[in-house]
Protein backbone atom coordinates (compact mmCIF):
# COMPACT_ATOMS: atom_id res chain seq x y z
CA UNK A 1 0.00 0.00 0.00
CA UNK A 2 1.13 3.55 -0.65
CA UNK A 3 1.75 5.51 2.45
CA UNK A 4 0.56 9.02 2.98
CA UNK A 5 3.09 11.33 4.61
CA UNK A 6 0.47 13.57 6.22
CA UNK A 7 -1.47 13.17 9.43
CA UNK A 8 -4.06 10.93 7.98
CA UNK A 9 -5.02 13.41 5.29
CA UNK A 10 -3.67 11.23 2.51
CA UNK A 11 -6.07 9.80 -0.03
CA UNK A 12 -4.70 6.28 0.31
CA UNK A 13 -5.61 5.51 3.89
CA UNK A 14 -8.56 3.15 4.36
CA UNK A 15 -11.74 5.16 4.92
CA UNK A 16 -15.20 4.34 6.21
CA UNK A 17 -18.05 6.84 5.98
CA UNK A 18 -20.50 5.30 8.44
CA UNK A 19 -21.35 6.68 11.87
CA UNK A 20 -20.42 3.91 14.34
CA UNK A 21 -22.64 5.57 16.97
CA UNK A 22 -25.68 5.56 14.71
CA UNK A 23 -28.51 3.98 16.67
CA UNK A 24 -29.08 1.23 14.12
CA UNK A 25 -25.42 0.26 14.14
CA UNK A 26 -25.36 0.29 17.94
CA UNK A 27 -28.37 -2.04 17.94
CA UNK A 28 -26.58 -4.47 15.65
CA UNK A 29 -22.92 -3.56 15.10
CA UNK A 30 -21.59 -6.74 13.55
CA UNK A 31 -21.97 -5.96 9.84
CA UNK A 32 -20.24 -2.63 10.43
CA UNK A 33 -17.48 -4.35 12.40
CA UNK A 34 -16.79 -6.62 9.47
CA UNK A 35 -16.58 -3.66 7.09
CA UNK A 36 -14.14 -2.00 9.43
CA UNK A 37 -11.90 -5.06 9.82
CA UNK A 38 -11.87 -5.70 6.10
CA UNK A 39 -11.05 -2.08 5.26
CA UNK A 40 -7.66 -2.24 6.98
CA UNK A 41 -5.65 -2.43 10.18
CA UNK A 42 -6.72 1.12 11.02
CA UNK A 43 -9.43 3.04 9.23
CA UNK A 44 -10.23 6.74 8.99
CA UNK A 45 -13.79 7.26 10.27
CA UNK A 46 -14.75 10.17 8.14
CA UNK A 47 -17.95 10.97 9.99
CA UNK A 48 -16.01 12.11 13.06
CA UNK A 49 -12.53 12.68 11.67
CA UNK A 50 -10.80 10.06 13.78
CA UNK A 51 -9.42 6.55 13.49
CA UNK A 52 -11.10 3.21 14.12
CA UNK A 53 -9.57 -0.21 14.71
CA UNK A 54 -11.40 -3.49 14.41
CA UNK A 55 -8.76 -6.21 14.06
CA UNK A 56 -7.65 -8.19 17.09
CA UNK A 57 -3.92 -7.85 16.62
CA UNK A 58 -3.90 -4.06 16.37
CA UNK A 59 -6.49 -3.54 19.12
CA UNK A 60 -4.54 -5.80 21.46
CA UNK A 61 -1.25 -4.07 20.62
CA UNK A 62 -2.83 -0.64 21.15
CA UNK A 63 -4.20 -1.61 24.55
CA UNK A 64 -0.71 -2.74 25.50
CA UNK A 65 1.14 0.37 24.34
CA UNK A 66 0.10 3.15 26.70
CA UNK A 67 3.27 5.07 25.84
CA UNK A 68 2.00 5.65 22.28
CA UNK A 69 -1.74 5.44 22.93
CA UNK A 70 -2.52 7.39 26.06
CA UNK A 71 -5.64 7.49 28.18
CA UNK A 72 -4.97 10.84 29.85
CA UNK A 73 -6.54 12.78 26.97
CA UNK A 74 -9.76 10.89 27.69
CA UNK A 75 -10.98 7.44 26.70
CA UNK A 76 -14.07 8.90 25.08
CA UNK A 77 -14.38 10.92 21.88
CA UNK A 78 -13.64 14.22 23.60
CA UNK A 79 -10.02 15.33 23.76
CA UNK A 80 -9.30 16.61 27.26
CA UNK A 81 -6.49 18.72 25.90
CA UNK A 82 -8.99 20.68 23.84
CA UNK A 83 -12.27 20.34 25.71
CA UNK A 84 -13.18 20.50 29.36
CA UNK A 85 -14.22 17.03 30.61
CA UNK A 86 -17.84 16.72 31.79
CA UNK A 87 -16.62 15.52 35.18
CA UNK A 88 -13.29 15.45 36.97
CA UNK A 89 -11.26 12.81 35.07
CA UNK A 90 -10.97 9.39 36.68
CA UNK A 91 -7.67 8.90 38.50
CA UNK A 92 -7.60 5.35 37.15
CA UNK A 93 -9.22 5.11 33.74
CA UNK A 94 -8.11 8.51 32.50
CA UNK A 95 -4.53 8.61 33.73
CA UNK A 96 -1.29 7.17 32.33
CA UNK A 97 1.53 5.55 34.27
CA UNK A 98 3.23 6.51 36.50
CA UNK A 99 0.29 8.57 37.88
CA UNK A 100 -2.08 5.71 37.16
CA UNK A 101 -0.12 3.16 39.19
CA UNK A 102 -0.85 4.40 42.70
CA UNK A 103 -4.61 4.17 42.37
CA UNK A 104 -4.29 0.99 40.38
CA UNK A 105 -2.28 -0.80 43.01
CA UNK A 106 -4.77 0.20 45.72
CA UNK A 107 -7.66 -1.08 43.62
CA UNK A 108 -5.82 -4.28 42.76
CA UNK A 109 -5.65 -5.01 46.45
CA UNK A 110 -9.29 -4.21 47.12
CA UNK A 111 -10.51 -6.33 44.19
CA UNK A 112 -7.93 -9.15 44.27
CA UNK A 113 -8.95 -12.80 43.92
CA UNK A 114 -8.44 -13.31 47.66
CA UNK A 115 -10.70 -10.35 48.51
CA UNK A 116 -13.28 -11.61 46.05
CA UNK A 117 -13.30 -15.13 47.51
CA UNK A 118 -14.77 -13.67 50.68
CA UNK A 119 -17.80 -12.43 48.75
CA UNK A 120 -18.62 -15.77 47.19
CA UNK A 121 -20.89 -17.24 49.87
CA UNK A 122 -23.20 -14.19 49.99
CA UNK A 123 -23.32 -13.93 46.22
CA UNK A 124 -24.20 -17.62 45.87
CA UNK A 125 -26.93 -17.44 48.45
CA UNK A 126 -28.66 -14.52 46.76
CA UNK A 127 -28.32 -16.10 43.29
CA UNK A 128 -29.97 -19.30 44.50
CA UNK A 129 -32.78 -17.43 46.20
CA UNK A 130 -33.47 -15.29 43.15
CA UNK A 131 -33.37 -18.18 40.70
CA UNK A 132 -35.68 -20.24 42.87
CA UNK A 133 -38.29 -17.47 42.73
CA UNK A 134 -37.93 -17.06 38.99
CA UNK A 135 -38.22 -20.76 38.27
CA UNK A 136 -41.44 -20.78 40.28
CA UNK A 137 -42.74 -17.97 38.06
CA UNK A 138 -41.82 -19.83 34.87
CA UNK A 139 -41.92 -16.77 32.62
CA UNK A 140 -39.95 -13.64 33.35
CA UNK A 141 -37.79 -10.87 31.93
CA UNK A 142 -34.17 -12.04 32.12
CA UNK A 143 -33.00 -8.42 32.36
CA UNK A 144 -35.35 -6.59 34.71
CA UNK A 145 -36.02 -9.65 36.87
CA UNK A 146 -32.51 -11.11 36.96
CA UNK A 147 -29.58 -9.43 35.15
CA UNK A 148 -30.37 -6.09 36.84
CA UNK A 149 -31.62 -7.35 40.17
CA UNK A 150 -28.60 -9.48 40.99
CA UNK A 151 -25.70 -7.00 40.51
CA UNK A 152 -27.78 -4.15 41.93
CA UNK A 153 -27.96 -6.00 45.20
CA UNK A 154 -24.67 -7.81 45.59
CA UNK A 155 -22.23 -5.26 44.24
CA UNK A 156 -23.34 -2.14 46.15
CA UNK A 157 -23.76 -4.36 49.23
CA UNK A 158 -20.13 -5.48 48.86
CA UNK A 159 -19.08 -1.87 48.47
CA UNK A 160 -20.98 -0.92 51.61
CA UNK A 161 -23.59 1.35 50.03
CA UNK A 162 -26.83 1.86 51.90
CA UNK A 163 -29.80 0.12 50.33
CA UNK A 164 -32.67 1.87 48.58
CA UNK A 165 -33.00 3.88 45.36
CA UNK A 166 -30.40 1.77 43.67
CA UNK A 167 -31.81 2.31 40.20
CA UNK A 168 -29.84 5.56 40.37
CA UNK A 169 -26.78 3.38 39.86
CA UNK A 170 -28.09 2.06 36.55
CA UNK A 171 -28.92 5.57 35.46
CA UNK A 172 -25.44 6.79 36.41
CA UNK A 173 -23.69 4.00 34.55
CA UNK A 174 -25.82 4.66 31.51
CA UNK A 175 -24.91 8.35 31.62
CA UNK A 176 -21.20 7.80 32.13
CA UNK A 177 -20.90 5.28 29.31
CA UNK A 178 -22.99 7.40 26.93
CA UNK A 179 -20.69 10.32 27.73
CA UNK A 180 -17.71 8.57 26.10
CA UNK A 181 -19.53 8.91 22.77
CA UNK A 182 -20.43 11.81 20.48
CA UNK A 183 -23.18 14.35 21.18
CA UNK A 184 -25.96 12.26 19.71
CA UNK A 185 -29.45 11.77 21.14
CA UNK A 186 -28.17 9.21 23.68
CA UNK A 187 -25.59 11.67 24.94
CA UNK A 188 -28.06 14.57 25.20
CA UNK A 189 -30.67 12.51 27.03
CA UNK A 190 -28.02 11.35 29.47
CA UNK A 191 -26.69 14.81 30.12
CA UNK A 192 -30.19 16.06 30.88
CA UNK A 193 -30.44 13.54 33.70
CA UNK A 194 -26.91 14.08 34.89
CA UNK A 195 -27.29 16.82 37.55
CA UNK A 196 -29.88 14.90 39.54
CA UNK A 197 -28.12 11.54 39.27
CA UNK A 198 -24.60 12.85 39.91
CA UNK A 199 -25.82 14.55 43.07
CA UNK A 200 -27.17 11.25 44.37
CA UNK A 201 -23.95 9.40 43.47
CA UNK A 202 -21.58 11.98 44.94
CA UNK A 203 -23.46 11.92 48.22
CA UNK A 204 -22.97 8.12 48.34
CA UNK A 205 -19.21 8.26 47.74
CA UNK A 206 -18.75 10.02 51.05
CA UNK A 207 -16.87 8.07 53.72
CA UNK A 208 -19.55 8.60 56.36
CA UNK A 209 -22.17 7.05 54.10
CA UNK A 210 -20.32 3.77 53.57
CA UNK A 211 -20.57 0.81 55.91
CA UNK A 212 -17.30 0.19 57.77
CA UNK A 213 -16.84 -3.40 56.54
CA UNK A 214 -17.27 -2.86 52.80
CA UNK A 215 -14.84 -2.42 49.91
CA UNK A 216 -15.54 1.32 49.92
CA UNK A 217 -14.31 1.67 53.49
CA UNK A 218 -11.24 -0.32 52.52
CA UNK A 219 -10.48 2.24 49.82
CA UNK A 220 -10.75 5.01 52.41
CA UNK A 221 -8.34 2.96 54.50
CA UNK A 222 -5.67 3.69 51.87
CA UNK A 223 -6.32 7.38 52.45
CA UNK A 224 -5.67 6.84 56.18
CA UNK A 225 -2.39 5.18 55.31
CA UNK A 226 -1.49 8.18 53.19
CA UNK A 227 -1.31 6.15 49.98
CA UNK A 228 -4.02 8.27 48.35
CA UNK A 229 -5.83 11.43 49.42
CA UNK A 230 -9.30 11.48 50.95
CA UNK A 231 -10.61 13.11 47.80
CA UNK A 232 -9.01 10.43 45.62
CA UNK A 233 -10.59 7.70 47.74
CA UNK A 234 -14.00 9.21 47.02
CA UNK A 235 -13.11 9.31 43.32
CA UNK A 236 -12.20 5.63 43.38
CA UNK A 237 -15.48 4.69 45.02
CA UNK A 238 -17.18 6.67 42.26
CA UNK A 239 -15.13 4.74 39.67
CA UNK A 240 -16.40 1.47 41.06
CA UNK A 241 -19.98 2.66 41.01
CA UNK A 242 -19.58 3.83 37.41
CA UNK A 243 -17.70 0.85 36.07
CA UNK A 244 -19.07 -1.96 38.18
CA UNK A 245 -22.83 -2.05 37.74
CA UNK A 246 -24.05 -1.51 34.17
CA UNK A 247 -21.16 -3.57 32.85
CA UNK A 248 -22.09 -6.66 34.83
CA UNK A 249 -25.81 -6.14 34.21
CA UNK A 250 -25.05 -6.17 30.50
CA UNK A 251 -22.58 -9.03 30.84
CA UNK A 252 -25.12 -11.25 32.58
CA UNK A 253 -27.83 -10.09 30.18
CA UNK A 254 -25.69 -10.91 27.14
CA UNK A 255 -24.93 -14.35 28.56
CA UNK A 256 -28.60 -15.11 29.16
CA UNK A 257 -29.62 -13.83 25.74
CA UNK A 258 -27.00 -15.92 23.96
CA UNK A 259 -27.85 -19.04 25.97
CA UNK A 260 -31.59 -18.63 25.42
CA UNK A 261 -31.04 -18.06 21.71
CA UNK A 262 -28.84 -21.17 21.40
CA UNK A 263 -30.72 -24.00 23.10
CA UNK A 264 -27.99 -26.57 22.38
CA UNK A 265 -25.48 -24.35 24.19
CA UNK A 266 -27.81 -24.01 27.16
CA UNK A 267 -28.25 -27.78 27.25
CA UNK A 268 -24.48 -28.30 27.16
CA UNK A 269 -24.02 -25.90 30.05
CA UNK A 270 -26.83 -27.40 32.11
CA UNK A 271 -25.39 -30.88 31.62
CA UNK A 272 -21.85 -29.79 32.44
CA UNK A 273 -21.83 -26.84 34.84
CA UNK A 274 -18.00 -26.90 34.95
CA UNK A 275 -18.34 -24.93 31.70
CA UNK A 276 -19.93 -21.98 33.50
CA UNK A 277 -16.86 -19.77 33.76
CA UNK A 278 -15.84 -20.49 30.20
CA UNK A 279 -19.37 -19.76 29.01
CA UNK A 280 -19.01 -16.28 30.47
CA UNK A 281 -15.64 -15.76 28.77
CA UNK A 282 -17.27 -16.75 25.51
CA UNK A 283 -20.09 -14.29 26.18
CA UNK A 284 -17.58 -11.49 26.65
CA UNK A 285 -15.99 -12.41 23.36
CA UNK A 286 -19.19 -13.01 21.41
CA UNK A 287 -21.26 -10.06 22.64
CA UNK A 288 -18.75 -7.79 24.37
CA UNK A 289 -20.62 -5.67 26.96
CA UNK A 290 -17.99 -2.92 26.65
CA UNK A 291 -17.77 -2.35 22.92
CA UNK A 292 -15.40 0.57 22.54
CA UNK A 293 -12.84 2.80 24.16
CA UNK A 294 -10.69 5.57 22.74
CA UNK A 295 -7.00 6.34 23.02
CA UNK A 296 -5.05 9.39 21.86
CA UNK A 297 -1.69 9.13 20.10
CA UNK A 298 1.30 10.71 21.81
CA UNK A 299 3.52 10.56 18.69
CA UNK A 300 3.23 9.81 14.98
CA UNK A 301 2.93 6.07 14.49
CA UNK A 302 2.80 3.61 11.61
CA UNK A 303 0.05 1.02 11.89
CA UNK A 304 0.26 -1.67 9.25
CA UNK A 305 1.57 0.86 6.74
CA UNK A 306 -0.94 3.60 7.60
CA UNK A 307 0.55 6.78 9.04
CA UNK A 308 -1.26 8.15 12.07
CA UNK A 309 -0.30 11.57 13.39
CA UNK A 310 0.30 12.78 16.92
CA UNK A 311 -2.65 13.82 19.09
CA UNK A 312 -5.19 11.84 17.07
CA UNK A 313 -8.08 9.92 18.54
CA UNK A 314 -8.19 6.18 17.92
CA UNK A 315 -11.38 4.24 18.61
CA UNK A 316 -10.73 0.61 19.52
CA UNK A 317 -13.65 -1.70 18.73
CA UNK A 318 -13.20 -4.40 21.36
CA UNK A 319 -16.34 -6.15 20.16
CA UNK A 320 -14.99 -6.29 16.60
CA UNK A 321 -11.58 -7.56 17.70
CA UNK A 322 -13.30 -10.29 19.66
CA UNK A 323 -14.92 -11.52 16.45
CA UNK A 324 -11.95 -11.08 14.15
CA UNK A 325 -11.70 -14.22 11.98
CA UNK A 326 -7.92 -13.63 11.82
CA UNK A 327 -7.85 -14.56 15.50
CA UNK A 328 -10.93 -16.72 16.11
CA UNK A 329 -12.17 -19.76 14.26
CA UNK A 330 -15.89 -19.49 13.44
CA UNK A 331 -15.77 -16.10 15.09
CA UNK A 332 -19.50 -15.43 14.72
CA UNK A 333 -20.43 -18.67 16.44
CA UNK A 334 -21.36 -18.75 20.14
CA UNK A 335 -19.53 -21.78 21.49
CA UNK A 336 -19.21 -22.12 25.26
CA UNK A 337 -16.53 -24.79 24.88
CA UNK A 338 -14.10 -22.70 22.88
CA UNK A 339 -10.90 -21.36 24.40
CA UNK A 340 -12.10 -17.79 24.76
CA UNK A 341 -9.50 -16.60 27.28
CA UNK A 342 -7.33 -13.90 25.77
CA UNK A 343 -10.27 -11.90 24.36
CA UNK A 344 -10.16 -8.14 24.91
CA UNK A 345 -13.63 -7.83 26.44
CA UNK A 346 -11.99 -6.64 29.66
CA UNK A 347 -9.37 -4.66 27.77
CA UNK A 348 -5.72 -5.63 28.26
CA UNK A 349 -2.54 -4.09 29.60
CA UNK A 350 -2.25 -1.46 32.33
CA UNK A 351 -5.94 -0.46 32.18
CA UNK A 352 -7.24 -4.03 31.85
CA UNK A 353 -10.41 -4.29 33.92
CA UNK A 354 -9.55 -4.20 37.58
CA UNK A 355 -13.05 -5.50 38.44
CA UNK A 356 -12.87 -8.57 36.25
CA UNK A 357 -12.68 -11.12 39.03
CA UNK A 358 -15.80 -9.76 40.69
CA UNK A 359 -17.58 -9.62 37.33
CA UNK A 360 -16.67 -13.27 36.70
CA UNK A 361 -17.86 -14.26 40.15
CA UNK A 362 -21.23 -12.56 39.66
CA UNK A 363 -21.81 -14.23 36.30
CA UNK A 364 -20.60 -17.58 37.57
CA UNK A 365 -22.93 -17.79 40.55
CA UNK A 366 -25.95 -16.68 38.51
CA UNK A 367 -25.31 -19.17 35.73
CA UNK A 368 -24.50 -21.94 38.18
CA UNK A 369 -27.73 -21.34 40.11
CA UNK A 370 -29.62 -21.60 36.81
CA UNK A 371 -27.93 -24.86 35.84
CA UNK A 372 -29.03 -26.37 39.15
CA UNK A 373 -32.72 -25.62 38.78
CA UNK A 374 -33.54 -24.97 35.15
CA UNK A 375 -34.11 -27.64 32.52
CA UNK A 376 -35.01 -25.58 29.44
CA UNK A 377 -34.45 -21.89 28.85
CA UNK A 378 -36.08 -20.28 25.84
CA UNK A 379 -37.01 -16.90 24.43
CA UNK A 380 -40.71 -16.07 24.32
CA UNK A 381 -40.21 -12.97 22.19
CA UNK A 382 -37.57 -10.80 20.55
CA UNK A 383 -35.14 -9.27 23.06
CA UNK A 384 -35.02 -5.46 23.01
CA UNK A 385 -31.52 -4.01 22.77
CA UNK A 386 -30.50 -1.34 25.25
CA UNK A 387 -28.70 1.34 23.28
CA UNK A 388 -25.65 3.05 24.74
CA UNK A 389 -22.66 4.77 23.14
CA UNK A 390 -20.21 2.36 24.78
CA UNK A 391 -22.08 -0.61 26.17
CA UNK A 392 -23.83 -3.42 24.43
CA UNK A 393 -26.71 -5.02 26.25
CA UNK A 394 -30.39 -5.75 26.41
CA UNK A 395 -33.27 -3.81 27.94
CA UNK A 396 -35.62 -6.81 27.92
CA UNK A 397 -35.21 -10.51 27.28
CA UNK A 398 -38.54 -12.32 27.67
CA UNK A 399 -37.89 -15.96 28.60
CA UNK A 400 -39.62 -19.09 29.77
CA UNK A 401 -37.91 -21.74 31.89
CA UNK A 402 -38.94 -25.22 32.92
CA UNK A 403 -37.82 -26.65 36.24
CA UNK A 404 -35.36 -29.51 36.43
CA UNK B 1 14.33 -18.54 19.06
CA UNK B 2 14.65 -18.82 22.85
CA UNK B 3 13.36 -22.04 24.37
CA UNK B 4 11.49 -22.39 27.64
CA UNK B 5 10.91 -25.62 29.51
CA UNK B 6 7.76 -26.16 31.56
CA UNK B 7 8.07 -28.86 34.22
CA UNK B 8 4.91 -30.42 35.63
CA UNK B 9 4.52 -31.42 39.29
CA UNK B 10 5.14 -35.02 38.09
CA UNK B 11 8.44 -34.00 36.60
CA UNK B 12 7.34 -34.14 32.96
CA UNK B 13 9.28 -31.68 30.82
CA UNK B 14 7.81 -29.71 27.90
CA UNK B 15 10.22 -27.63 25.90
CA UNK B 16 8.73 -24.91 23.68
CA UNK B 17 10.10 -22.22 21.36
CA UNK B 18 9.00 -18.74 22.35
CA UNK B 19 9.19 -15.53 20.35
CA UNK B 20 11.00 -12.70 22.15
CA UNK B 21 8.49 -10.09 23.32
CA UNK B 22 5.65 -12.43 24.24
CA UNK B 23 5.13 -13.49 27.84
CA UNK B 24 5.98 -16.88 29.28
CA UNK B 25 2.24 -17.29 29.89
CA UNK B 26 1.53 -16.68 26.19
CA UNK B 27 4.20 -19.20 25.23
CA UNK B 28 2.46 -21.75 27.45
CA UNK B 29 -0.97 -21.00 26.00
CA UNK B 30 0.28 -21.15 22.42
CA UNK B 31 1.71 -24.61 23.12
CA UNK B 32 -1.25 -26.00 25.06
CA UNK B 33 0.70 -26.41 28.26
CA UNK B 34 -1.90 -27.58 30.76
CA UNK B 35 -1.48 -26.23 34.27
CA UNK B 36 -1.60 -22.58 33.28
CA UNK B 37 -5.11 -21.15 33.23
CA UNK B 38 -4.44 -17.43 32.64
CA UNK B 39 -8.06 -16.47 33.02
CA UNK B 40 -7.39 -12.73 32.85
CA UNK B 41 -5.35 -13.00 29.70
CA UNK B 42 -2.25 -11.43 31.20
CA UNK B 43 -3.56 -8.37 33.05
CA UNK B 44 -2.07 -9.51 36.38
CA UNK B 45 -5.56 -9.79 37.82
CA UNK B 46 -6.25 -13.50 38.31
CA UNK B 47 -3.12 -15.23 39.68
CA UNK B 48 -3.91 -18.34 37.60
CA UNK B 49 -0.65 -18.24 35.63
CA UNK B 50 1.49 -18.93 38.70
CA UNK B 51 4.85 -20.66 38.16
CA UNK B 52 7.98 -21.34 40.17
CA UNK B 53 11.28 -20.29 38.68
CA UNK B 54 14.29 -22.27 39.83
CA UNK B 55 16.98 -20.40 41.78
CA UNK B 56 19.47 -20.95 39.01
CA UNK B 57 17.30 -18.88 36.67
CA UNK B 58 15.63 -16.42 39.02
CA UNK B 59 18.36 -13.80 38.85
CA UNK B 60 17.92 -13.55 35.09
CA UNK B 61 14.42 -12.09 35.57
CA UNK B 62 13.33 -8.56 36.36
CA UNK B 63 12.33 -8.28 40.00
CA UNK B 64 8.70 -8.83 41.03
CA UNK B 65 6.66 -5.68 40.40
CA UNK B 66 4.23 -4.15 42.89
CA UNK B 67 1.06 -5.43 41.28
CA UNK B 68 2.61 -8.84 40.65
CA UNK B 69 3.54 -8.96 44.32
CA UNK B 70 -0.07 -8.24 45.34
CA UNK B 71 -1.37 -10.89 43.01
CA UNK B 72 1.11 -13.53 44.16
CA UNK B 73 -0.62 -13.27 47.52
CA UNK B 74 -3.66 -14.74 45.78
CA UNK B 75 -2.27 -17.96 44.31
CA UNK B 76 -4.00 -21.24 45.06
CA UNK B 77 -0.80 -23.23 45.40
CA UNK B 78 1.59 -22.00 48.04
CA UNK B 79 3.62 -18.89 47.28
CA UNK B 80 7.34 -19.41 47.75
CA UNK B 81 10.40 -17.29 47.14
CA UNK B 82 10.45 -18.73 43.58
CA UNK B 83 6.87 -17.76 42.73
CA UNK B 84 6.22 -15.61 39.68
CA UNK B 85 3.30 -14.76 37.45
CA UNK B 86 4.20 -16.13 34.05
CA UNK B 87 2.21 -13.36 32.34
CA UNK B 88 4.63 -10.82 33.79
CA UNK B 89 7.80 -12.50 32.47
CA UNK B 90 8.73 -11.28 29.01
CA UNK B 91 10.58 -13.73 26.81
CA UNK B 92 13.92 -12.47 25.53
CA UNK B 93 17.09 -13.98 24.09
CA UNK B 94 18.68 -13.62 27.52
CA UNK B 95 16.04 -15.98 28.92
CA UNK B 96 16.89 -18.77 26.47
CA UNK B 97 16.80 -22.09 28.33
CA UNK B 98 14.54 -20.82 31.14
CA UNK B 99 12.98 -23.57 33.25
CA UNK B 100 9.73 -22.99 35.07
CA UNK B 101 7.91 -25.38 37.39
CA UNK B 102 4.12 -25.61 37.28
CA UNK B 103 2.20 -25.61 40.56
CA UNK B 104 -0.21 -28.34 41.69
CA UNK B 105 -3.24 -26.16 40.97
CA UNK B 106 -4.19 -22.72 39.71
CA UNK B 107 -7.82 -22.39 40.78
C1 LIG C 1 -18.63 -7.83 32.47
C2 LIG C 1 -18.31 -6.77 33.17
C3 LIG C 1 -17.20 -5.81 32.82
C4 LIG C 1 -16.63 -5.51 31.62
C5 LIG C 1 -16.97 -6.09 30.26
C6 LIG C 1 -15.60 -4.53 31.86
C7 LIG C 1 -14.78 -4.00 30.89
C8 LIG C 1 -13.73 -3.15 31.12
C9 LIG C 1 -12.80 -2.69 30.12
C10 LIG C 1 -12.86 -3.04 28.65
C11 LIG C 1 -11.88 -1.89 30.73
C12 LIG C 1 -10.67 -1.22 30.07
C13 LIG C 1 -10.81 0.26 29.88
C14 LIG C 1 -9.68 0.83 29.05
O1 LIG C 1 -8.83 0.10 28.56
O2 LIG C 1 -9.65 2.06 28.87
C15 LIG C 1 -12.24 -1.82 32.12
C16 LIG C 1 -11.57 -1.09 33.07
C17 LIG C 1 -12.03 -0.93 34.36
N1 LIG C 1 -13.05 -1.65 34.97
FE1 LIG C 1 -14.23 -3.02 34.10
N2 LIG C 1 -15.58 -4.24 33.18
C18 LIG C 1 -16.53 -5.00 33.81
C19 LIG C 1 -16.81 -5.03 35.17
C20 LIG C 1 -16.21 -4.23 36.10
C21 LIG C 1 -16.50 -4.25 37.51
C22 LIG C 1 -17.48 -5.19 38.19
C23 LIG C 1 -15.74 -3.28 38.08
C24 LIG C 1 -15.64 -2.87 39.51
C25 LIG C 1 -15.58 -3.68 40.50
C26 LIG C 1 -14.95 -2.67 37.03
C27 LIG C 1 -14.06 -1.64 37.21
C28 LIG C 1 -13.18 -1.19 36.25
C29 LIG C 1 -12.23 -0.11 36.48
C30 LIG C 1 -12.09 0.69 37.77
C31 LIG C 1 -11.50 0.05 35.30
C32 LIG C 1 -10.37 1.03 35.03
C33 LIG C 1 -9.06 0.34 35.27
C34 LIG C 1 -7.86 1.18 34.91
O3 LIG C 1 -7.99 2.14 34.14
O4 LIG C 1 -6.78 0.86 35.42
N3 LIG C 1 -15.26 -3.28 35.85
N4 LIG C 1 -13.36 -2.62 32.34
S1 LIG D 1 -2.78 -14.35 33.41
FE1 LIG D 1 -3.94 -13.54 35.03
S2 LIG D 1 -2.42 -12.97 36.42
FE2 LIG D 1 -1.26 -13.77 34.80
Amino acid sequence: MQVSPTNGIGADRPVNAQDPFDLEILANPYAFHEELREAGPIVWLEHYGLWGMGRFEEVHATLNDWQTFCSSAGVGISDFRKEKPWREPSILLEKDPPEHDRARSAMTKVLSPVAIRKLRADFEAFAEELVEQLVAKGEFDAVTDLAEVFPLKVFPDALGLESGERDYLLRYGNIAFNAFGPRNSLFEESMAEMPEVAKWINARCDRAKLSPDGLGAEIFGFADEGKITEHEAGMLVRSLLTAGVDTTVNGIGCALRSLAAHPEQWAALRDDPTLVRNAFEETLRYDSPVQTFFRTTTRPVDIGGVQVGEGEKVLMFLGAANRDPRKWENADQFDIRRKAAGHVGFGSGVHGCVGQMIARLEAEVVLKALTKRVHTLELTGEPTPKLNNTLRGWAHIPVRVTAK
Amino acid sequence: MPTITFITPDGERHQVDAKPGISVMQAAMANDIGGIVAECGGSAMCATCHVYVGDDHADRLDPVGEVEHEMLECTTSERTGSSRLSCQIEVSDELDGLEVYLPESQV
